[in-house]
């Protein structure tokens, strides 16, 4: 019997449906264990949700601010000042001609009493313009280039041929200020996606650490287990569940900060959108964030517990 | 069902646990291990249980050479071997139910038949009333009989117990001794190591006595 050269199989239980039984009893087991330390679950939670809530938010806020810049970027407009001396009807003709132009789209013409208008009702110098016994302001044609001229150089040359007009004193290109903005939010994005990773590292340390210290309070039982003949997967399993546990309710407590901070934000942004004249509104969360980080929570759990249990786990052998 | 050829056993302390045994053990027999402590009769327990690797010589059991065995097959070779400490190693925050099932519940073995078996085992120690209690509440008896419980609810074909006795009074003792001889009567092949002599040598069992990591003497002769 000893001495036989082919030793026999080992009975395996290959049952699908016991297999699948038992991963769903054991991620509710898992739950069950952290709803019965609830403060500290809640903590570690906490701190997850916050470090997935940090990146997405900024991401959102600066998604919105390029969504503004770019609804402005493909109408960089010109602004022709009228020299002093132009009168209004004067101003219309230069208007027209301007307007029969095959590279522009589109013009707007804001006489003197129209811009001294404006000027008193959203400058707030309204009660100095009422000393001065003449109007300072000169007109002021809007010119919205063809769809075809692209590019700051383009609308740039086509601001100097217009500067050449006897009338118009200056022709001034309202793009400069857009690139910025495309450039300051080009950079704060690239900031906010390195943000981005740095956090993903501290969920995978949080969970980590947290199994490892769960993995030390269970040696006992982890002993046993491996005494009555549990595989190393059947023994990892529980731990597993846990990290995407936490993780899944570190992204329920992210969403929530998302949100409730958008909801924060929503009164003051209105306000300023009003100031500039513009409906614009605050976007909601956009449904891949809202899978990114439902999906992503769990998924950088599992990854930090698989960590502290491919270091921990076999350190704990039975004697 | 388990042998031994020329087995030493020597730790990373330099400690020698064993220094060249050589034991057969046919299946279906029942062997006590004797000798002081320290001469070798947990390591060679241990051995079986695959909680150590031989550091020299070849040990089968059940047919397969444990020096083949790969780290991953170990759990598989533990489901067929039922092991028992003094300090029986019961888990104190589950019930004596959830303690004796999970040797099964580790082999995923479905809930009824968890169920049953865990009766049985129950039936067969005594503890059938037991069942919801956690170990705690047990007295040092009734814990050895959860362990023992434990051990033998996946009818392993080998059963190793280390000192099972060696906080009992003689009476209880002896009680654990009798559930020994009738798993071996249903043919589970036994190893025990123990030093009370005294209660060995009234059972007429075959007894090995170690010294210093080597066979001293073998009731049953040389092989």
């Amino acid at each position: 019997m000893a001495r036989r050269n082919r030793a026999p199989k080992f009975k395996r239980n290959r049952n699908p449906v016991t297999w699948l039984l038992r991963h769903a009893q054991m991620s509710l087991s898992s739950l069950g264990r952290l709803s019965r330390s609830p403060i500290s679950t809640a903590m570690t939670a906490a701190v997850i949700g916050i470090a997935l809530a940090l990146p997405s938010g900024l991401h959102l806020l600066v998604d919105n601010v390029s969504e503004l810049s770019s609804t402005w970027d493909g109408s960089a407009s010109i602004s022709l000042f009228l020299g002093e001396g132009v009168n209004d009807e004067n101003a219309d003709s230069v208007r027209r001609q301007v307007a029969l132009r095959a590279d522009v789209a589109e013009t707007r013409l804001i006489n003197r009493e129209q811009a001294l208008d404006e000027f008193r009702r959203l400058s707030g110098f309204g009660e100095a313009i009422e000393l001065l016994d003449h109007n300072p302001l000169p007109a002021v044609v809007l010119v919205r280039p063809q769809d075809s001229i692209q590019g700051a150089d383009a609308v740039a040359a086509l601001a100097q041929e217009l500067q050449s007009y006897r009338e118009i004193e200056l022709a001034q290109v309202d793009l400069q200020w857009v690139e910025r903005l495309g450039a300051i939010t080009g950079t704060i994005e690239r900031a906010v996606f390195i943000l981005a990773i740095l956090l993903a590292g501290a969920v995978l340390l949080i969970v980590g650490n947290t199994i490892r210290l769960d993995i030390q309070n269970r040696h006992n039982e982890i002993e046993i287990v491996k005494l009555v003949g549990g595989t190393d997967a059947f023994i990892r399993r529980p731990f597993l569940y846990e990290g995407v546990w936490y993780g899944l309710l570190g992204a329920a407590i992210g969403l929530l900060l998302v949100l409730s901070s958008l909801f924060l934000l929503d009164g003051p942004v209105q306000r300023l959108a009003g100031l500039y004249e513009s409906d614009f509104a605050l976007a909601v969360v956009d449904p891949v964030s809202l899978l990114g980080v439902l999906f992503g929570g769990p998924l950088l759990g599992l990854a930090g517990a698989w960590l502290a249990v491919g270091r921990h786990l076999a350190q704990i052998q039975p004697e | 069902m388990i042998r031994f050829d020329h087995v030493a056993k020597r730790y990373a302390t330099g400690h020698e646990g064993l220094s060249g045994v050589d034991l057969h053990l046919a299946p279906g027999e029942m062997v006590f291990l004797t000798g002081h402590s320290g001469a070798g009769k947990s390591t060679l327990l241990k051995l079986i249980g695959l909680l150590e690797r031989a550091t020299r010589g070849q040990i089968w059991v059940n047919g397969r050479n444990l020096n083949k065995l790969k780290s991953r097959e170990i759990p598989y070779h533990r489901r067929e071997v039922g092991m028992i400490f003094q300090d029986h190693r019961l888990l104190h925050d589950r019930t004596v139910f959830d303690n004796i099932a999970l040797p099964l519940v580790v082999a995923g073995m479905g809930h009824a038949e968890v169920k049953r078996r865990v009766r049985a085992a129950l039936d067969k120690v005594s503890l059938l009333k037991k069942e919801k209690v956690f170990p705690i509440t047990l007295s040092g008896g009734e814990q050895q009989r959860v362990g023992i419980a434990r051990a033998l609810v996946s009818k392993p074909p080998v059963l190793l117990a280390d000192e099972p006795t060696g906080n009992l009074d003689p009476e209880l003792s002896r009680e654990i001794m009798e559930l020994f001889l009738q798993f071996n009567q249903v043919g589970v092949t036994l190893v025990i190591a123990t030093h009370d002599v005294e209660l060995v040598n009234s059972l007429g069992k075959r007894i090995v006595n170690l010294r210093d990591g080597r066979v001293d003497a073998d009731s049953r002769g040389p092989d």
